[in-house]
């Protein structure tokens, strides 16, 4: 039969964002695959090196626009170190709590986005429910839904109000119950297990070799995670485990964010018992000199910044790593010799935004 | 209870009676110009009386076709906007706009949108057919309504081969799928059209076998006959409904007419998360809407189906005929709803395992099922 070359993208339900996949199908097989980026790039590597330090952080809030106070955090973290700052205990905390909630937002609009992905659209009505209680979290702690603009050089932005906690643990208490509706409707239904089984399978070796990082390279039995391996805030101090699958399909992946959601309310919870009084910010010297590398744990995998500085009000050079940029490399070979419908299946469980692909 | 309406006679009286009018009429100018008498007494015979007797109840079925129709999708459309937790279609009103109610008016509303769409012909495509495929599709889900009896009178057509007709309707659109794909002359429909026509043999084989199923144990294939036959009373003492004796045949059907039907489990040749939205990707405006209600069409003579074959037709106590059987078959179209909103679409290689692994073995299962209920009822042990 002949082979055809097929357009998945820029436009098309599959893509999550804005992007291109072209697939060589020989009938219903894929022969070939190859990723088309670019057409979200914004160039805001260049755009840093025009602004201050503190004008970047905005800025980085806009690289994902799913987990954006990842990547504002993950930028202050890089440049407190280059400054030799230490912040108050205070912050540490907040800045936990506000990255784990960001975690669940970003693992619940994964879970939803599979959801049509696979052809089950009640799943995805069923996490935007939830959804909506972990973002009104986040917009009482940090005054906005997304792009928080929270993070700051030598602190957090503000501090939690006295209802907080209260709320947090109520809504936490809801989730725990309304996942198990999510389960109903997927890894218990065999329909879902059908088409997530067995596709897609990484192994340990590829992803190492493929810079495959965060949830996926742990689908595929790799125990790696920054936030345990490269501590930063106080990971350390706090009791979690890292969610390992060792299968490293489509369903191993599925398997270990519902996991990492569940641990992320137990640090959420934790982190506000443990947390003590005291400032939330310090003040920060406004022309570093020097240059900084320094790797967390996004949501999608590892993040990380080199920034240089020269003792100007804007850094020299600012370089991102993004998870899902590296991640897009092992395409080909993940999707080669499976089905056109388990492109869905895959590019699902892998969670692509475009926002940090592109930058 | 007997039927209410009696489609047949109730029709041949109106044309009886307009003719009696036109015939009135004829015989009143028939002084001044003498050949309005011949018309007069033309009116008056049997031939045309009977034609349009036939035409009037084809109108009847049709217009209650369409009422139904948007019942059917309204009805859809509330359902599983219960079950993702939300209202489903609440703005129903023409001129106030009131965020609470039923929004019944909304399918007329996207009706009359879809008219006003722009109407785009590809220019790969191939035109005659890609323009035929829209009007297969639909003549095809209107012409199953024929056959299909909503009591012992309400009936356009009682056909001696009733069953076979309406699943021949239903065949015809794969059909259809397959020219609109290939003739768009896109890559998505014609994955799409491929995967439609793939999966036609996986499920046409299974429902066939299960009506044969039922047409044993009834000896008939007229949907009459097989509604009469669960009618007698079984060793049990209730009604002989078939899905007790042909219970594998049941589940069996019920999976086939889903993926007949391109709903969700087995809506791989549109699979919009995949090909955009498969073999419908380049149809466009009201031609777009004629298959996306032939799709509910069907939804609804599907469920009438498994009513007939399976759920003993309009049989029940107090209520006429007819309230059972759209009672049964909204109930069974509800519970297609539910199947098709709680499931993830499968993948294509997986329906065509299910359909040659599981489903054609299965219904051979049900017809030595059949075949021996039926022997033994010979010497007074079966089920009648």
């Amino acid at each position: 039969m002949t082979k055809l070359w097929i357009n998945m993208g820029p436009q098309h339900p599959m893509t999550h964002g804005l992007w291109n996949l072209r697939i060589l199908v020989d009938g219903e097989t894929i022969v070939d695959a190859e990723p088309v980026l670019g057409y979200l790039h914004r160039g805001v590597e260049k755009l840093c090196e025009r602004r201050t330090y503190n004008q970047i952080i905005p800025l980085a809030d806009r690289l994902c626009y799913v987990s954006s106070l990842c990547f504002a955090h993950a930028y202050c973290l890089t440049v407190e170190e280059m400054m030799d700052l230490e912040i108050p205990e205070r912050a540490k905390y907040l800045r936990v709590i506000a990255l784990e909630l960001q975690r669940v937002t970003s693992h619940m609009t994964w879970l939803m986005a599979i959801g049509p992905d696979v052809g089950l659209i009640t799943l995805l009505l069923y996490c935007l429910r939830e959804r909506e209680y972990f973002l009104d979290l986040l917009q009482l702690q940090t005054g906005a839904r997304m792009n928080q603009n929270y993070p700051r050089i030598g602190g957090v932005s503000q501090d939690i109000p006295s209802n907080f906690e209260h709320k947090a643990i109520k809504i936490i208490d809801k989730f725990k119950v309304r996942v198990k509706d999510y389960h109903k409707v997927t890894n218990e239904s065999s329909a879902f297990l059908k088409r997530m089984q067995g596709v897609g399978t990484l192994s340990v070796e590829d992803a190492i070799a493929y810079g495959v990082t965060g949830p996926n390279i742990r689908g595929s039995g790799a125990k790696l995670d920054m936030r345990e391996h490269d501590p930063y805030e106080v990971y350390d101090e706090l009791d979690w485990e890292i969610q390992v699958r060792d299968e490293g399909d489509s369903l191993a992946r599925f398997h270990v964010r519902m996991g990492e959601m569940q641990e992320s309310c137990k640090i959420i919870l934790q982190a506000l018992k443990k947390m003590p009084d005291g400032p939330i910010n310090v003040k920060a010297p406004l022309r570093p000199e020097g240059q900084t590398f320094r790797r967390t744990e996004d949501s999608r995998g590892e993040v990380s910044y080199y920034v240089v500085g020269n003792g100007g009000e804007s850094p020299y050079r600012l370089k991102v790593r993004s998870p899902i940029f590296c991640t897009m490399n092992v395409l080909p070979k993940l999707l080669t010799g499976v089905n056109v419908a388990d492109v869905l299946a895959i590019m699902g469980s892998i969670d692509v935004c475009i926002g940090e692909t592109d930058k | 209870m007997s039927g209410l309406f009696d489609l047949g006679g109730w029709s041949r009286e109106i044309s009886a009676f307009v003719s009696d009018i036109l015939a009135w009429l004829a015989d009143l100018f028939g002084g001044w110009i003498p050949w309005f008498r011949d018309v007069a007494n033309w009116f008056r015979t049997d031939v045309v009386i009977e034609f349009w007797g036939f035409v009037i109840a084809v109108m009847i079925m049709l217009v209650f076709a369409v009422i139904n129709l948007l019942v059917v999708l309204w009805m859809e459309r509330k359902l599983y906007g219960r079950l993702q937790d939300r209202r489903g279609v609440m703005v129903p009103h023409p001129w106030k706009k009131i965020h609470k109610g039923t929004g019944f008016l909304q399918n007329m509303a996207d009706g009359i949108k879809l008219v006003m769409k722009e109407s785009i012909t590809p220019r790969n495509a191939d035109k005659s057919m890609f323009h035929a495929a829209p009007a297969i599709i639909f003549i095809s889900s209107v012409m199953a309504y024929a056959a299909i009896p909503l009591s012992t009178t309400f009936v356009l057509a009682d056909l001696e081969l009733g069953l076979i007709f309406i699943v021949a309707m239903f065949a015809l659109s794969p059909l259809a799928v397959l020219i609109a794909g290939w003739a768009s002359g896109n890559k998505y429909t014609l994955i799409g059209g491929m995967r439609g026509a793939a999966q036609m043999l996986a499920y046409e084989i299974p429902l066939l076998l299960c009506i044969a199923g039922v047409a044993i144990m009834a000896g008939s294939l007229n949907p009459m006959e097989v509604v009469a036959a669960q009618q007698r009373t079984s060793v049990l003492g209730i009604e002989n409904w078939y899905f007790i004796p042909q219970f594998i045949g049941f589940i069996v059907f019920m999976v086939a007419i889903l993926a007949e039907l391109e709903k969700l489990p087995f809506d791989i040749p549109e699979a919009e998360s995949e090909l955009v939205e498969g073999w419908l990707t380049e149809i466009t405006d009201i031609r777009f809407g004629l298959i996306f209600m032939s799709k509910w069409m069907k939804g609804w003579a599907a469920a009438a189906l498994v009513v007939l074959l399976f759920f003993g037709g309009w049989s029940g106590p107090f209520f006429p005929q007819e309230v059972w059987f759209m009672i049964k078959t909204y109930i069974v179209f509800a519970f297609f709803v539910w199947i098709a909103w709680i499931l993830p679409r499968i993948r294509i290689d997986q329906i065509l395992k299910i359909g040659w692994y599981e489903l054609v073995p299965l219904s051979f299962a049900t017809i030595l099922i059949a075949v021996a209920l039926k022997f033994l009822s010979h010497f007074g042990m079966g089920w009648f």
